[in-house]
């Protein structure tokens, strides 16, 4: 095939017969590309998000300085405009809409999330406070999903039909289970009725366990279809035929090839998985009054302090934002073949 | 738990295991005895669900009280039994707003002229990026707590996930060597939309919708645990699990009950799903 | 058993008539009847269950192979030969019975082998080789870790060892820069590379039978001539090969034995010579006639049933006709990943007139599928035109060119991605009539009319195309393309994918179709048997550039330019090719025994 280059000269690639390969430099430039387009896309979804937690903020039914002067009172009643006023000046909300979600996003970039309505605090601190324990749950719910998917399906796909059969249904009914109904499933049997676990957690490793078992089963039975579907897929190709007549037996043939190619799509999940389970997380503390920031945020939703909300969900979407990023990495090490730009 | 956004390789595939026939039996019993207990709930639970039987209070599942009393000594079976039309109603009514904005955004990414699909494509992106949990709960915060918001929010909060499958799928029926083989026979473009794209497209859809009522009602019930749903006294299954909450050590029916209704249902919803998907697919065969 | 026996008889009467021609160099193997088989197979039958009902897909198939001999088992799809292969390696699948009366490897009996036994022999012993190295080879996985697990799984060497054995083993079948070679994985291969690869690692611990499954589909002409070549190559060493196929031509340059599997059962029977020159069987026969190439030119090549002559189609017009398609200076890029853009197609320019056949030939890469979807409008062209029955086609706008689009239609390689998915024959066929066409009778008047004329009967019409055999399938969709009346077809490697025998019937419809109907056909392959066999004029092409044309006999026995000296000199011959089998079993047996 001819190669017509781009402008900057000649290629200095030899083709061999059929070999499609740039030379080094004109590849790192191509992955350099890849890079920087996948970081505009970051920043662009990240602006998005701080776009829409603003018009959040800014859509908030009723007069806002009013609102908040009541919510700190703790009355819902009329206020003078000289109260209003003070209100007004700490947020700045005397000026146009426009100066406001400028100073925002100027605000983001510093780190600045906003201050609450009802504490006058920075976001950024409140959130700071209880968010460690919630991503420590978290990374801990999502490495456990892995561990328990992996081996489940590893065993039970591709086996006959009542064994795929029962892997799949186990799939199924695994994800449909509601975080809050599991929690208190094992709450009331490990911790209440076996006592294996404590009760109310004290942040250690051992309250870890229950709540991370509860986000974690729901999220390998999901993880566990789409994984599952793949395994299957892949058990069927040629090449698994292949390493059989190499000599490879079954269990290898399942370890060393088929795991990776079906492990494809659950790498895909885990950035949205990590969105999904931090919001999972907020019931889970909720059920085994863990600390985090589950119950600052349901405070906040009841109360109507916006910032905190929206402080929140700019946090979990920069986290997705960035997991997103540490997944298409992975996916790439895994899988060189796709080249997405 | 878990949304169904990434079921998009699921739908691609072309072959499908086959569903087991007593699993639909049952689902389809589940739905009837569900249907029925929306619509005529005093023909499966002839008492008052609100009436009070104090000396009863706190009761454990038994012969007096099938699935025992909460704090007031209300009939958990009745109220359960008299929940299933409101929690029905938001759970639908979710489904709906979710599905028929995941339409709108997904076939517009799908569709529409390169500038407005890229825009849309990132909106769809930007909102995906929000669990669906975090976004009904700001809509919860900038709207109240009310059933309507609760649907709202619900909806709203799935609809990405959905909006994405739509447009991965419009795509991918769009690039297909049918569509292709048509253009060849010098069809219009509407003409082919309407003929090849549109029907293929929303087929797989049918099943999801199915699969969605009962992800919406969990979702709504989630809320309502965060205390965040509707306002107690309702039925409302949420409601139920909400104020069983404080007595969840001595009264463990009054939480784990409406949570296994709860469970029951989405299951209920995916098998019915799965077998409606079956079916479309065995009908082209 | 008798089977066996015939086998013997057969072969010996050959050894003393035949003239020798020049023998392989490096014979050490004990070849022929007095060496000891190392596969018995005698009686075997394979079943399988599913869903409660038993098939048998293999019955009574029986052979021996013997060290440095290679038999050959050929047949069309369903006839059992994969299944027999994946048999002798213990791989048959889920649900399956097999049976037999004898079914020794090296002297041991094969059904008693427990898991362990079958894990050190695969491999080791027996190695085997699957088409389309692209997924037959793990695609994640560089070609080296593949060859390497071959070594490793049977405890060969360290880790340092292996690795230099992988580059060896890649040397030895001929892959240039293997220790870089050895790291990429297999699409970044070309397909002659790969499946070479794919031949070392079932090569890697010199095993003494190789089981090639269809090596060589998927190839290139070139290319699977050089495949070839390596394993005869390794016959020569004394390996013993058994080699699957359905291309009689390639079977015919490597094998001493041929057996012809139809519906399971062997049909036929004996050494290559036999078998090709002298087939008994009626199928046989009639896969050997079915072959199209120079010496069909003109004919059917399906014989009719009556046993009559088959009669001629009728030669082309004399007289020029006006070109109804033109293409002139036709050049079409693709951005490729790398910042770097390839040329699919680099000023191509051809004409072709009324009621004759122009073919394209070319390897894989030469642009000519992206020539068809120029052709076809489906995609403009960087530069250059199409004109269309004189007016001009590629330069007009979509909307103005869409109700001339009745004048072209195509076929496709593969048409049941063609066709909705939720779509009956029936409606298929109506949907392709062009608007207001009449009423409802007309319309179906119409649709039975081109069921007619493609051969088909009734009863397909409420039929989805999922129920329909591959040969049928293609007839619906040459029945769509002509339900516009089109003057010009284009048909895209429409009978690459179809068995030997329907491919025949296939293209004497084609042929029918043009006679009656004065279409003109853009007949696009990489066959070249086909083209040669339907073509008028000829292009050949590669790398998007036309390196020759000409008239079909011009282009394929009077070859000008090296590459298509080169491509046909590479097609593998039933004629030539029975020549060099017939001298590797007459040399004797003095060499060590492997």
């Amino acid at each position: 095939m001819t190669l017509t280059s781009s402008p900057d000269g000649a290629a200095g690639a030899t083709l061999d017969a059929g070999l499609e390969q740039a030379p080094p430099s004109r590849r790192a430039r191509s992955v350099a590309r890849r890079v920087a387009g996948r970081l505009v896309g970051a920043v662009v979804v990240l602006w998005g998000a701080a776009t829409v937690a603003f018009l959040a903020q800014v859509a908030l039914p009723g007069d806002r300085a009013t609102i908040i002067f009541n919510t700190r009172a703790g009355q819902p009643i009329e206020r003078t405009a000289q109260e209003l006023a003070a209100v007004n000046a700490q947020y700045g909300l005397q000026h146009p809409v426009l100066v406001q979600y400028l100073d925002y996003l100027a605000g983001l970039l510093h780190g600045d999330l906003g201050r609450s309505y009802q504490q006058y605090r920075p976001v950024t601190q409140i959130l700071g406070e209880q968010i460690g324990l919630t991503i420590v749950l978290t990374l801990a719910a999502i490495a456990l999903a892995w561990v328990v998917m992996v081996v489940w399906v590893t065993l039970t796909a591709g086996r006959g039909p009542r064994t795929s059969a029962f892997g799949a249904a186990a799939d199924t009914v695994t994800a449909a289970l509601p975080h809050y109904w599991l929690g208190i499933l094992l709450l009331l049997l490990f911790a209440q009725r076996l006592g294996w676990f404590p009760v109310i957690s004290d942040g250690g490793p051992v309250g870890l366990v229950l709540p991370a078992l509860t986000l974690a089963v729901p999220l390998a039975g999901f993880m566990g279809q789409a994984t599952r579907t793949e395994f299957e897929r892949a058990l069927e190709q040629p090449f698994v035929v292949s390493a059989r007549t190499r000599g490879s037996g079954d269990l290898g043939v399942r370890l060393r090839h088929v795991l990776r190619h079906s492990a494809l799509p659950a790498v895909t999940l885990s950035g949205w998985a990590l969105g999904a389970t931090i919001s999972g997380a907020v019931v889970v503390e909720s059920v085994f009054t863990r600390r985090g920031i589950g119950s600052v945020l349901v405070g906040a939703v009841n109360s109507q302090d916006l910032p905190i909300v929206t402080g929140v969900v700019v946090l979990v979407a920069a986290l997705y934002v960035v997991a997103n990023l540490v997944v298409d990495l992975v996916h790439h090490l895994l899988d060189p073949r796709t080249e997405t730009s | 738990m878990t949304t169904v956004t990434t079921a998009a390789p699921a739908l691609a595939r072309r072959r499908t295991r086959a569903a087991r026939p007593w699993t639909l039996a049952l689902a389809l019993l589940l739905t009837a005895w569900f249907a029925v207990s929306a619509l005529w709930p005093h023909l499966l639970a002839p008492d008052d669900p609100l009436a009070l039987h104090l000396d009863s209070a706190l009761a454990a599942p038994g012969p007096h009280h099938l699935l025992g009393t909460d704090e007031a000594g209300r009939d958990l079976y009745s109220r359960i039994v008299h929940g299933t039309a409101p929690s029905l109603a938001i759970g639908f009514g979710a489904s709906l707003v979710s599905l028929a904005l995941a339409l709108v955004l997904g076939g517009l990414a799908a569709l529409a002229a390169r500038p407005v699909a890229a825009v849309v494509d990132r909106l769809v992106e930007v909102l995906f990026s929000f669990p669906s949990l975090l976004l009904a709960l700001l809509l919860v915060a900038l709207l109240g707590q009310s059933a309507l918001t609760e649907a709202i929010a619900v909806g709203v909060g799935t609809a990405p996930g959905y909006a994405r499958m739509v447009r991965g799928q419009i795509l991918s029926v769009k690039g297909s060597p049918y569509v292709e083989a048509a253009v060849t026979l010098g069809h219009s473009r509407t003409r082919i939309l309407r003929q090849h794209v549109l029907p293929n497209a929303v087929r797989p859809l049918v099943a999801v919708f199915a699969l969605s009522v009962g992800q919406s009602i969990v979702w709504a019930s989630s809320l309502s645990f965060l205390g965040l749903g509707v306002a107690p006294p309702s039925s409302e299954w949420g409601a139920l699990l909400d104020a069983g909450r404080l007595y969840l050590t001595h009264a463990w029916w009054l939480t784990i009950v409406p949570g296994l209704v709860i469970v029951v249902l989405a299951l209920t919803a995916t098998t019915l799903g799965k077998h409606l998907q079956t079916s479309l697919e065995r009908n082209d065969r | 058993m008798s089977r066996t026996e015939d086998v013997l008889a057969d072969a010996t009467p050959t050894l003393t008539t035949t003239p020798a021609a020049q023998a392989g160099t490096d014979q050490r193997a004990g070849a022929g009847p007095a060496g000891v088989p190392r596969f018995r197979v005698a009686g075997l039958g394979v079943g399988f269950t599913r869903a409660g009902t038993q098939r048998q897909v293999v019955e009574d198939l029986s052979f021996d192979l013997f060290p440095g001999q290679c038999v050959a088992i050929v047949g069309e799809s369903g006839s059992g030969k994969s299944v027999t292969a994946r048999t002798l390696v213990g791989l048959t699948g889920a649900g399956s019975t097999v049976t037999a009366q004898t079914l020794e490897f090296e002297g041991r009996d094969v059904r008693r082998f427990s898991g362990r036994d079958w894990l050190r022999t695969r491999g080791a012993k027996i190695g085997f080789v699957l088409q389309d190295a692209l997924v037959s080879l793990d695609p994640l996985r560089p070609v080296g870790a593949e060859i390497d697990e071959a070594l490793r799984l049977h405890g060969w060497g360290s880790r340092h060892s292996r690795a230099r054995k992988v580059v060896e083993l890649l040397d030895s079948v001929g892959v240039p820069s293997p220790r870089l070679r050895a790291a990429q994985r297999s699409g970044e291969l070309s397909g002659g590379l790969r499946q070479r690869a794919l031949i070392a690692s079932a090569l890697a611990l010199d095993p003494d039978v190789v089981i090639a499954d269809e090596p060589t589909t998927a190839l290139d002409v070139t290319v699977q001539a050089q495949v070839l070549d390596l394993l005869a190559q390794t016959k020569r060493r004394g390996v013993s090969i058994l080699l699957i196929s359905h291309d009689l031509s390639v079977v015919a340059r490597l094998a001493d034995q041929i057996l012809v599997m139809r519906g399971g059962r062997v049909v036929e029977r004996g050494t290559a010579q036999q078998v090709l020159t002298d087939p008994q069987h009626d199928y046989t026969r009639a896969l050997i006639a079915a072959v199209p190439g120079e010496h069909t030119r003109g004919t059917r090549l399906v014989p009719p049933v009556d046993g009559a002559e088959p009669a001629p189609v009728p030669a082309p017009r004399a007289a020029p006709a006006e070109p109804v398609l033109e293409a002139r200076g036709l050049v079409k890029r693709f951005p490729v990943a790398g910042g770097l853009r390839r040329t699919a197609v680099d000023d191509v320019s051809f004409a072709l007139h009324r009621g004759r056949t122009l073919g394209i030939v070319g390897e894989s890469g030469s642009g000519k599928s992206t020539t068809a979807r120029l052709v076809l409008a489906l995609t403009a062209p960087d530069a250059g035109e199409v004109t269309l029955l004189g007016e001009a086609w590629s330069t007009v706008p979509e909307p103005r060119r869409r109700a001339r689009r009745s004048s072209i239609a195509v076929v496709q390689q593969d048409p049941l991605s063609s066709f909705d998915p939720r779509w009956d024959v029936e409606r298929i066929l109506l949907d392709s009539l062009p608007a207001g066409h009449g009423d409802r009778a007309v319309r179906a008047r119409r649709v039975r009319e081109l069921l007619e004329q493609v051969g088909l009967g009734e009863e397909v019409l409420p039929r989805s195309p999922l129920r329909l055999s591959g040969g049928q399938r293609q007839r619906v969709a040459i029945a769509r393309a002509l339900g516009s009346e089109p003057s010009v077809l284009v048909l895209d490697e429409a009978v690459s994918a179809l068995d030997v025998s329907v491919q025949a019937q296939v293209l004497d419809l084609l042929a029918d179709l043009q006679e009656r109907l004065g279409l003109s056909y853009l007949f696009i392959s990489h066959d070249l048997g086909v083209i040669h066999h339907v073509s008028d004029e000829v292009l050949v092409m590669k790398d998007g550039r036309v390196v020759e044309r000409g008239s079909a006999d011009d282009v394929f026995l009077r070859p000008r330019e090296a590459y298509t000296q080169e491509l046909v000199g590479s097609l593998p011959r039933l004629a030539d090719a029975r020549r060099d089998t017939t001298t590797t079993t007459l040399t004797s047996t003095t060499g060590e025994t492997r």
